[in-house]
C-alpha cells in the first residue's frame, strides 16, 4: 500500500546510481589537472596562466596575445601538446577498455591484452621492423593488423571449443594464441637480431616521438570504440547476473559480447598501434575507481574513461622526468605500479567471493 | 499457461528429456522432482529458452520459438540455482535490473521502471534496504532479494531452479514461503525441487522425472508414494500420509 501511495505522490523512491556530480567533477578536474602538469612541465617549465593565454591566442576572433616565444610556442604545440594528447587517448582508451573486458568476461583481473592483443602488437611490430622498410613508418599499422588478427584467431578458436563455457574458451584461446605468435616472434627475432633493439623499444611503450599524425591515426578508432562501450554501460551490468540470468532478462549474450570484445580491441589495437604495449592501465584505473566509489559498470566504464587518460599524461610525465635527460620507458612505471596493485585486487577478490 | 507438447532436449551425446509433455495451469505451483541428472533442470531452460529443444513449448498459447527474448522475458521470470549477486551493487539497482526487458537495448530506466522495482521492494519486505550494497545482506535478505529482482520483471510466470540450495531448514521454510505469497499473488511458479517434503508441503502439483523422462505426475499425495521414492531415487524411505500433507523419511538400511 505504501507503494501505492508513492505513486499517487508519483515520486519513486529509488534510482540507479550513475556517475554523481561530485564524482563528475572530481574525474574532469583530475584530467584538467594532469594536461596541465603534462603540458607545462619539462626542461622549460611553462606556467598554467602562460598555457591557457597561449591555447585562447589560437581561438580565432578572441584577440588574446600569446605571452610565450616562439621557442616556446614550438615547445608546447609541436613537442609537448601531441605527447600529451597521444598519452591521454591511450590511458583512456586502455583503462574504458579494461573495464569493459572484466564485464564481459565476469573477470576482475581481465585487461586489453587478455584475448592476445599484446602477442599480436609484438608480431606485427617485430615483422614489420625486420622485414619492413628502414623509417618504421609501418611499425604501428602492422601492430594494429597484429592485434586484430590475434583476437580474430582466438575468438574463432574459442567458439569452436562450443558455446556452453563461453568465457572459460575464450580465455583459454587467448593464452594459447598468445603462446603461438610469441614463439613466432621469438623465431623472426632470431633471424634478425640486429633489430632487436628497435622491437624492444617498440615494445615497452612510450610516448618521446609521438607527433599530431600519431593522435589523428589512432583518435577516430579511440572515440568510437569509447561511444559503443559508454553506451553499453548498463548492458554490463546485466552480464554480470551470468549468461542465464542476462538471456532470461531479454539479452542476447553472444552477440553483446561480440560487439563489446570487438569495440574494446578496436580501440586498443590503436593504442598499441601509437604507444606500445603499456600493461596494466586497464586495471589499475577501473579498480582504483571501485575500491574509491564501490560501483556497478554503469559508472567504473565512463570514469575509467576520463581517469584514465589523466593517469597515463601524468605517468608519462614521471617517465621523462625522472632519469631526465633520460627517458624512462612508460611500460616499466605502469607495472612497476601496476604488479603490487593486481596482488591487492587478487586478495580482495577472493575476500568477496 | 505453460504446455510442453513432445518436448525432447539433446545435451552432447545423452538424451537430457525424452518427450516429455507436461502442461501448468495459470496460478498453480508445479514442482519437477527425481534423482540428481533426470533432468530437471533441463525442463525448467527448456522452458524459457535457454536450451534448445525439439516438440513445442507453449507460453500463454504462444511458442517459445516465435517469440522474441524480450517477449519471453514479459512472460517468465528466471532464478538460477546459484544467482550471481555483484557485492558493489545497491538492492534498488540489482532490482533494477529486473526491468531490462522493458528498456530499450542503451535505455535508461524510466519513472514507471523504478516504480515496477519499488512495488517489487514493497512485497518482499526489501524497502528498508533499497541503498544497502548486496555484499552487505545476511543470506535470507539475498534470497529476497534475488525474488524481488525477478518479480520487477512482472512476468507472470516465475521459474526457479532448486530455489533452497544452501539454505539451512529455517531459512528454506521462509524462501518456500515467500513463493507461495507470490503465487496467491497470481503468479504461476514451476519449481525443481530436491526435497521431497518440502515439495509436497508447498507445490500443488508434482511431477517426477527419471532419466529425462516423466514417470508421474499428480497431486503430492499421488507422486509421492514409497514405491515411487523407492524405484526412482534408489533410497530407504517410510512415507507418512496424514492430515498435515505427506512426509517422506529417510530410513538407516
Amino acid at each position: 500500500m505504501v507503494a501505492d501511495a508513492a505513486a499517487a505522490r508519483g515520486k519513486p523512491g529509488i534510482h540507479a546510481r550513475g556517475v554523481s556530480t561530485a564524482w563528475a567533477l572530481c574525474a574532469a578536474a583530475f584530467f584538467v589537472a594532469s594536461l596541465v602538469v603534462g603540458l607545462g612541465i619539462g626542461p622549460v617549465a611553462i606556467g598554467p596562466g602562460a598555457i591557457v593565454e597561449s591555447a585562447l591566442s589560437h581561438v580565432p576572433f578572441l584577440h588574446v596575445h600569446s605571452p610565450l616565444d616562439s621557442v616556446q610556442e614550438a615547445i608546447l604545440w609541436q613537442l609537448r601538446a601531441p605527447r600529451v594528447v597521444a598519452a591521454a587517448l591511450v590511458g583512456g582508451m586502455l583503462a574504458i577498455a579494461g573495464s569493459a573486458y572484466q564485464g564481459v568476461f565476469r573477470n576482475p583481473l581481465a585487461d586489453p591484452y587478455l584475448l592476445g592483443v599484446a602477442a599480436g602488437a609484438g608480431l606485427g611490430a617485430t615483422i614489420a621492423i625486420a622485414y619492413g622498410p628502414g623509417s618504421h613508418q609501418l611499425v604501428p599499422v602492422a601492430a594494429f593488423a597484429g592485434c586484430t588478427c590475434a583476437v580474430v584467431l582466438t575468438y574463432a578458436l574459442g567458439r569452436s571449443a562450443g558455446r556452453a563455457r563461453a568465457t572459460g574458451a575464450l580465455v583459454l584461446a587467448g593464452v594459447t594464441v598468445t603462446a603461438f605468435l610469441t614463439a613466432i616472434q621469438t623465431f623472426v627475432q632470431q633471424q634478425r637480431t640486429d633489430t632487436l633493439r628497435d622491437v624492444y623499444s617498440f615494445l615497452l611503450g612510450g610516448f618521446s616521438t609521438a607527433t599530431w599524425h600519431d593522435v589523428a591515426v589512432a583518435a577516430p578508432y579511440v572515440v568510437v570504440s569509447s561511444i559503443v562501450l559508454v553506451l553499453h554501460r548498463r548492458v554490463l551490468d546485466v552480464l554480470a547476473l551470468g549468461d542465464d540470468e542476462a538471456a532470461t532478462l531479454g539479452i542476447n549474450v553472444g552477440r553483446v559480447r561480440l560487439l563489446v570484445v570487438a569495440a574494446a580491441t578496436a580501440g586498443s589495437a590503436a593504442a598499441v598501434a601509437i604507444g606500445g604495449l603499456i600493461g596494466f592501465v586497464g586495471i589499475i584505473v577501473p579498480h582504483t575507481i571501485r575500491l574509491l566509489m564501490s560501483t556497478s559498470y554503469r559508472a567504473v566504464v565512463p570514469l575509467s574513461l576520463v581517469v584514465g587518460a589523466g593517469f597515463l599524461v601524468l605517468t608519462d610525465v614521471i617517465a621523462r622526468t625522472v632519469l631526465s635527460p633520460q627517458e624512462l620507458p612508460i611500460g616499466v612505471i605502469t607495472a612497476f605500479l601496476g604488479a603490487p596493485f593486481f596482488a591487492i585486487v587478487l586478495k580482495a577478490s577472493r575476500t568477496i567471493r | 499457461m505453460i504446455e510442453l507438447r513432445d518436448v525432447s532436449v539433446r545435451l552432447g551425446a545423452t538424451e537430457a528429456l525424452r518427450s516429455v509433455s507436461l502442461s501448468v495451469e495459470a496460478g498453480e505451483w508445479l514442482a519437477l522432482i527425481g534423482p540428481n541428472g533426470a533432468g530437471k533442470t533441463t525442463a525448467l531452460r527448456a522452458l524459457c529458452g535457454l536450451v534448445r529443444c525439439t516438440g513445442q513449448v507453449l507460453v500463454d498459447g504462444r511458442d517459445v520459438r516465435t517469440l522474441g527474448r524480450r517477449e519471453l522475458a514479459r512472460l517468465a521470470a528466471f532464478v538460477p540455482q546459484i544467482p550471481e549477486t555483484p557485492p558493489e551493487l545497491t538492492v534498488a539497482e540489482y532490482v533494477l535490473l529486473g526491468r531490462t526487458p522493458y528498456l530499450g537495448y542503451f535505455g535508461a530506466e524510466a519513472r514507471s521502471d523504478r516504480l515496477a522495482a519499488e512495488r517489487a521492494l514493497e512485497r518482499l519486505e526489501l524497502r528498508p534496504f533499497a541503498e544497502r550494497f548486496l555484499g552487505s545482506l545476511s543470506g535470507g535478505e539475498l534470497q529476497r532479494a534475488v525474488l524481488a529482482r525477478a518479480v520487477a520483471q512482472e512476468a507472470p510466470i516465475l521459474l526457479l531452479d532448486e530455489p533452497t540450495t544452501a539454505l539451512d531448514l529455517g531459512r528454506s521454510q521462509q524462501a518456500l514461503e515467500l513463493v507461495l505469497s507470490l503465487r496467491d499473488g497470481g503468479l504461476t511458479i514451476v519449481s525443481t525441487m530436491h526435497d521431497l517434503t518440502l515439495a509436497g508441503q508447498y507445490a500443488d502439483r508434482l511431477a517426477l522425472l527419471d532419466r529425462g523422462v516423466i514417470v508421474a505426475e499428480g497431486t503430492p499425495r499421488e507422486v509421492l508414494s514409497s514405491a515411487n521414492v523407492s524405484s526412482y531415487y534408489g533410497a530407504n524411505v517410510r512415507v507418512v500420509h496424514d492430515d498435515e500433507g505427506v512426509f517422506v523419511l529417510p530410513l538407516r538400511r
